[in-house]
């Protein structure tokens, strides 16, 4: 997403708050007139996939946990029981991807918070909508798919909920699958808006801290506050995207709801 | 009016749109309290009903945000 507007140079502000969500080529790579390079997005997202899986991965081997493996257990068990809660016994051949999703987002939002100040500048993978609604028309797609083969056009009956009065259906049924189209741009809308919005606010308010001088140190505190504030929207919308996955694949179980 | 002028109020009038997510948030977890409050052993059975309500609700304050970024950043 490119910045058009010229906030830097003309609004007094010392940083272009946009400038963060830009995306620079580190290897060009090209296929014919398919730009494949490997960007900065690219590089977040290989570090957090490194991340995430030293969490898992490293270190669990002790019966008594230690620090960092217990909250990788967290995870882990957190996770399970979502899965079991929202979809039952027979979701439980989808807990390894819920979880896989739902630690690539958490890990992507945490790393757009915690960034090394010099070596590396901070980038938020999920804070463009191209990721986001991949990783949402991934769920929506597989789960329609999975409906579809799991009960063939039973699956419709979802469109229909049971007990509706039959009058009721030609009202109810282009309601639900106008709902039902909307499932990926809501899912992918919800968490790049939030990462989006999130960054430019913390920006914004580093923006005054530099910009008030000695008297920057209130919005410095506020910052503080935004930051902690943003960990928890960061682990929230990572929640909120697997739980929502969940019910999608769940709908995809059990079509007669 | 400058279409420049018109994109940046255009973009701030569809802002308006968070102060309804404002609403049905503050709404969702006001009600989520209030039940949990007047019965405790009921409100872990429903948190993720209450995350459900609370994603729905942002989504719809979120498509008004989109609008605006749209309109500063993608026309």
């Amino acid at each position: 997403m490119a910045s058009t507007t010229s906030q830097g140079s003309e609004g007094g502000l010392a940083l272009d708050p946009m400038h963060q969500f830009e995306i620079s080529r580190i290897i060009p790579i090209k296929f014919g007139s398919i730009d494949a390079s490997f960007t900065n997005s690219s590089l977040w997202m290989v570090l957090t996939v490194i991340a995430v899986s030293a969490l898992l991965l490293l270190g669990t081997k002790r019966i008594v946990p230690s620090r960092l493996q217990s909250v990788g257990e967290m995870i882990y068990e957190f996770i399970s029981n979502m899965v079991r809660d929202t979809m039952g016994d027979e979701g439980r051949k989808f807990f390894p991807f819920i979880l896989t999703l739902f630690c690539f987002i958490l890990g992507a939002n945490m790393l757009g918070l915690f960034a090394l100040p010099v070596l590396l500048h901070p980038f938020t993978v999920t804070s463009h909508i191209i990721v986001t609604f991949a990783l949402a028309a991934l769920v929506w797609v597989g789960a329609t798919v999975f409906g579809f083969y799991k009960h063939g056009l039973g699956y419709l009956k979802l469109f229909a909920p049971s007990g509706t009065p039959p009058i009721m259906l030609p009202l109810l049924v282009p309601i639900e699958i106008i709902s039902y189209l909307s499932r990926p741009v809501s899912l992918s809308v919800r968490l790049f808006a939030n990462m989006m919005a999130g960054h430019t606010m913390l920006k914004v308010f580093a923006t005054f801290v530099v910009a008030l001088g000695w008297a920057g140190i209130i919005p410095l505190a506020v910052m503080v506050g935004f930051t902690g504030l943003e960990v928890l929207i960061a682990f929230l919308q990572a929640f909120v995207f697997a739980i929502l996955s969940c019910m999608y694949i769940n709908d995809a179980l059990h079509p007669s709801h | 009016m400058e279409p420049e002028a018109a994109k940046l109020i255009g973009a701030g009038i569809a802002a308006v749109a968070m102060a309804g997510a404002g609403v049905g948030i503050g709404n969702i977890f006001g009600s989520y309290l209030q039940g949990a409050l007047r019965n405790p052993a009921a409100a872990d059975s429903q948190r993720t009903n209450l995350f459900i309500g609370f994603a729905l609700a942002e989504a719809t304050g979120l498509f008004g945000l989109l609008i605006s970024f749209i309109l500063l950043f993608g026309v």
